[in-house]
């Protein structure tokens, strides 16, 4: 290993701690403080990564969370590593190093330094903008086979981890009255002017360490002391002070209406072993009552042909590495420029011992201090040139210099250089402005987009502003802290001052792609780094008709990857407005919107993961029906008991059982998950009237009726049995997932139509454990356990109900119905009850021959009988006329919600989907539920299928397989032939009525 | 996320604990029968869906169980005021605009 690239002094990492770490296997050591960017650049590394699309070399271009090149996979250890527990993309510009951490290269194969798809680059002319639609149309068949699979391995970044997230994520609710995004110099004035105030005050930094630009301008000063003091100074009053929270490494990257501001915080990303109780991210959302945005500005680019070499760095970037962390970034440094802060860049480093070869500044006319200077360090200053090319691949070797006379360039020879750093200026960081729905407003002076007035209580300060100068920025920063505390607590607060020096203005900027004398075929000079998105290809999408510049970032894909395009918005801007020869802000500007960087998805989901990922309902049953050893199935939030199968069976041999054993027997079923509403009011059952299809007004008390309920449109939403437990009383059923919905929308018509009915309405479904007892034996199973009910068909009929008491006292209310075509009852107990209830009705049942069955049993029973399940028969389109059940419609009602519409042309026209049953002919073949069902075997391509069967069943009664359908005039197909294509060709079926079992009804009745 | 204020609880509360309820003032009629099918049609699937001040109901439905009304911008997503279920749309012409909460 070579010397290293570390100055002999100064930075803010700590000397004294070494710390290792591997990057693509190789151990290297950096400083404690180091990123791995610093760390890899005073290793001499600059080649850390290949490009998205063209596989071309890229090195560390940044120091921020802007960085576009150096993404990176991270892991903690490499015992972590190898159990497939890293995180891709992160920038490496973010990664504070620990010892043992594992980074990776991506998008490289076989290795960084020689990779197989750099191909790509080779076949550039192919990927120009818009390729994705000129070259993988057609033909048709390639799209799955040969163009997706390509482009997946083509284009590609970190690969992601192959084992579950190990990590803790919490989160955090807040509330502040000045939240203040960024710790700078605007930032650190505003936390100090609104907690001086006697605000609330949340100041949040992505960086791990607060004091942004202050801690690498060097030779600033604030209030007589330098800069980084001050920065210490103000930090140790923020901590003090029990109203303000302070939180670094935190990114403010969401704001959101009403100043719901989301923060990410990296808690122990950067610990080599961390406190276990601590989870690795957390979210805050906050909810400030006046934000200030304090983000910077960030620097641009300079557009010409090979920009993209390792080895050429932003010029505030070097001057980052080299001041704050003691790295210089090369042995021969260049700076390209536009502006005079990369001037600044050149006088640190070389005051700092870098060896600054030469300063290339495109302007001709340029503040003759500057250039004293330079030539006071001995560095080379070229005025009215410019960097046409540049020598090297995997690193710059050098660089070809261009005379600028207006837009003319003559080649003015070749500089020999291992680093570059450039510069077109600065470009405002009104991210947050924009996604708080701010407008921008175009300042020609200073070619930027700066922010308008805001939409929310929020407030800009410093640069992100275009505000330029250090005790300018502190003044604004200052100001935007004292208004927000006043605004937010409503008492007057004084704008503190803070006299400094240094950090001056910067003056000069360039936008767009630099001139340069090459031949313009046979060079790009790229815009967006991360998406390789090169000037050429901006000027081709203006030329094939995208004016706007929304079309022009979809074609080209410029701005589109995970930076937004911080960096690259501008020039590709720019080179859109010369191309169109239209003003900039005609052209336009995207919009930028939440995240500002990528956030993991452990932080957004937080605690809602495994077991926590939403709630489970369980019934009093469930812990009776799993020692059993049932199979349970998800219905909405509940667990249901889906069958029981005794060992050895599997589950086609158990519903078999059970089905058959309810016909002759009996059968115990855990209905508890029923949604129940109790409906009271003097105005009940006129309120029913309106909302059910049915007649409610002559139900008598103690009877119980099935009810239909339609929305405004017509359409079937749900159905259940409804008791009437008093006059001005209803026990009213709905489907286990439509309980909600069905109480939202009976809540809706009583509370903004009917507000005059006096009713009142009450969910009680986890108020009454629901045990259904059915088959022939039924009443046998429970008459023994009931206290005071008369069970005789005379007194209690199908379809009663009766209030009394099972088991000595305990209060029930027996249902008399089927929903399996047999005789049966459901005992509705309170659920502390339940468990008691429902085992002793069991251990009747046992003796009775009986069984306990679960779900699947009671889809195929009521299939058997054509009952209809809402949301597997009907999907929102279906009528009751369409499943047969016009017979729950009240004729004589003068309205209920959905008549009308059921009289609309369209649901009353011939050829509608109607219910019935199918019977394969070959009487074995078990039909798909969802399966099309066409008049001919082999249907022409585009032919309209006649319907679709809705539910399909072995069943032990038919001795055959049934199903039911949905079929266009099938009630007029009774004796059809249709037919099921599948894959292995066309099942033969026969139209018949949807009724399988027990056509007279006469086993209800027992 | 929107901040929304409860006109029967009194209180701001965070959007999730509400439910959208569409666009408000369009009462069912009384006498549906008396509809023709492009009027009912009308009822049952035309909304104003305007770009600005919008009328539409909200459910405190996590809270006290409410309907209630309320203007919001569709443009700004802010709230312009609240009301009770069977009031009047406010008049905003006579409070000088926004900020009539």
């Amino acid at each position: 290993m070579t010397r290293s690239f570390r100055t002999s002094k100064g930075g803010r990492i700590d000397r004294a701690v070494p710390v290792t770490f591997t990057f693509d296997g190789r151990t290297l050591t950096g400083r404690a403080g180091d990123t791995l960017a610093s760390a890899l650049l005073a290793n001499g590394i600059h080649l850390v990564g290949r490009s998205f699309k063209y596989h071309r070399p890229r090195g560390i271009l940044t120091a921020g969370s802007e960085e576009p090149n150096a993404l990176v996979g991270v892991a903690k250890s490499a015992a972590a590593a190898a159990a497939g527990q890293s995180v891709p993309n992160l920038r490496a510009t973010q990664v504070d190093i620990h010892e043992g951490l594992v980074a990776v290269s991506q998008n490289r194969w076989p290795s960084l330094g020689f990779d197989i798809g750099a191909v790509n680059d080779r076949l550039s002319p192919l990927f120009v903008s818009g390729f994705y639609y000129k070259t993988f149309m057609w033909p048709k068949s390639f799209w799955n086979r040969v163009y997706e699979p390509f482009i997946r391995a083509a284009a590609g970044l970190g690969k992601a981890p192959t084992a579950p997230d190990p990590d803790r994520y919490a989160n955090r609710y807040a509330h502040c009255d000045v939240l203040v995004a960024g710790s700078g110099p605007a930032g650190l004035a505003a936390a100090l002017a609104a907690a001086r105030a006697g605000a609330r005050v949340i100041l949040a930094d992505e960086q791990a360490e607060p004091g942004g630009s202050l801690l690498h301008e060097a030779g600033a000063e604030i209030e007589g002391q330098s800069a980084t003091v001050w920065v210490s100074a103000a930090m140790a009053e923020l901590a003090g002070n029990d109203r303000v929270t302070l939180l670094p490494r935190t990114t403010v990257f969401g704001y959101f209406n009403q100043n719901f501001v989301a923060l990410a915080e990296r808690v122990t990303d950067h610990l080599a072993s961390p406190d276990p109780s601590l989870p690795r991210e957390r979210l805050w959302q906050v909810r400030a009552r006046q934000v200030v945005l304090a983000t910077g500005a960030i620097e641009r680019p300079l557009v010409f042909p090979e920009n993209d070499r390792p080895g050429i760095m932003m010029a505030e970037a070097g001057r980052i590495y080299a001041n704050r962390y003691g790295v210089l970034p090369g042995r021969a440094i260049a700076v390209a420029t536009a502006c005079d802060s990369a001037w600044r860049a050149a006088f640190d480093i070389a005051a700092l011992g870098g060896n600054v070869v030469a300063v290339l500044d495109m302007r001709g006319d340029v503040d003759p201090l500057l250039k004293e200077r330079a030539r006071a360090l001995s560095i080379r200053v070229e005025t009215g040139c410019t960097v046409t090319g540049v020598k090297g691949s995997k690193r710059v070797q050098g660089v070809l210099l261009g005379r600028l006379v207006g837009e003319t360039v003559s080649s003015a020879g070749s500089l020999a250089c291992d680093c570059l750093l450039i510069s077109g200026g600065w470009t405002p960081n009104v991210s947050l402005h924009s996604q708080a729905r701010g407008k921008l407003d175009w300042n020609p002076e200073k070619g930027a987009f700066l922010p308008g007035d805001p939409v929310q209580a929020q407030r800009s300060a410093g640069s992100c502003r275009g505000i330029d100068g250090l005790a300018l920025v502190l003044a604004d920063g200052a100001r935007a802290g004292a208004e927000a505390a006043e605004a937010a607590t409503g008492s007057p607060a004084d704008v503190p001052t803070f006299s400094a020096s240094g950090g001056d203005a910067s003056t000069g900027w360039w936008l767009g792609a630099v001139p340069h004398d090459r031949n313009p075929a046979r060079v790009r000079a790229f815009v967006d780094f991360q998406n390789d998105v090169t000037a050429k290809d901006v000027k081709l999408a203006v030329r094939e008709g995208m004016h706007s510049i929304e079309h022009i970032k979809r074609y080209t894909t410029t701005g589109m990857a995970t930076d937004q395009g911080r960096l690259s918005n501008m020039n590709a801007l720019s080179i859109a407005s010369t191309a169109l020869a239209n003003e900039i802000p005609q052209v336009g500007l995207t919009t930028f919107r939440q995240p500002y960087t990528p956030v993991t998805f452990g932080t957004l989901a937080t605690t809602s993961r495994g077991d926590l990922f939403d709630p489970v309902r369980r019934t009093p049953i469930h812990d009776w029906a799993a020692a059993k050893a049932a199979a349970f199935e998800d219905v909405s939030l509940w667990k249901r008991a889906w069958y029981f199968p005794k060992s050895g069976e599997d589950m086609h041999a158990a519903v078999l059982r059970e089905c058959r054993t309810v016909r002759e027997s009996v059968g115990l079923f855990d209905a508890s998950t029923l949604g129940k509403i109790e409906v009271v009011g003097p105005d009940a059952a006129e309120f029913l009237e309106r909302i059910y299809t049915n007649p409610w007004k002559k139900l008598g008390i103690g009877r119980l009726r099935y009810g239909l309920m339609l929305n405004e449109a017509g359409f079937i939403m749900d159905d259940g049995v409804v008791g009437r437990i008093n006059e001005d009383c209803f026990h009213v059923t709905t489907t286990t997932g439509g309980a909600p919905r069905v109480l939202a929308h009976m809540e809706d018509y009583l509370q903004t139509e009917w507000a005059d009915l006096k009713v009142w309405l009450t969910s009680t479904t986890e108020q009454w454990a629901v045990i259904a007892v059915q088959g022939p034996k039924a009443r046998e199973a429970i008459a023994p356990l009931v206290d005071d009910i008369d069970l005789a068909t005379e007194a209690m009929p199908h379809m009663s109900v009766r209030e009394g008491h099972v088991m000595g006292g305990i209060p029930c209310r027996l249902f008399r119905m089927s929903f399996t075509g047999e005789a049966g009852y459901e005992i509705n107990v309170p659920p502390s009850r339940a468990r008691q209830v429902w085992e002793a009705v069991f251990a009747n049942v046992e003796r009775l021959g009986g069984c306990a069955y679960g779900t699947e049993t009671m889809h195929v029973l009521r299939a058997e009988k054509g009952y209809i399940i809402v949301g597997q028969e009907t999907d929102g389109t279906v009528t009751p006329d369409d499943v047969g059940m016009a017979w729950a419609i009240g004729k004589a009602k003068p309205d209920f919600v959905g008549k009308r519409s059921l009289a609309r042309p369209d649901l009353v026209a011939p050829g509608r989907k109607q219910l019935v049953g199918l019977l394969t002919r070959d009487g074995r073949a078990l039909l798909e539920e969802g399966a099309q069902v066409t008049a001919e075997a082999d249907p022409a391509p585009r032919t309209p299928a006649l319907g679709h069967v809705t539910s399909s069943y072995m069943s032990a009664a038919a001795g055959r397989p049934i199903a039911l359908a949905m079929i266009a005039n099938g009630r007029a197909r009774h004796g059809e032939i249709l037919h099921v294509p599948m894959p292995n060709g066309a099942i033969a079926v026969e139209v018949v009525p949807p009724l399988f079992v027990d056509p007279e009804g006469s086993r209800l009745n027992v | 996320m929107l901040l929304i204020h409860c006109p029967c609880c009194g209180v701001d509360r965070p959007e999730i604990e509400f439910r959208y309820g569409g666009e408000a003032h369009i009462a069912r009629p009384v006498q549906p029968a008396d509809f023709d099918d492009r009027q009912w049609a009308e009822f049952l699937y035309m909304r104003t869906n305007p770009k600005g001040v919008m009328a539409e109901r909200w459910r405190h439905v996590h809270g006290c169980g409410r309907f209630f009304n309320a203007l919001r911008d569709t443009v700004s997503d802010r709230f312009i005021a609240v009301y009770q279920t069977g009031e009047p749309r406010p008049d905003l012409s006579a409070t000088g605009g926004e900020g009539a909460r």
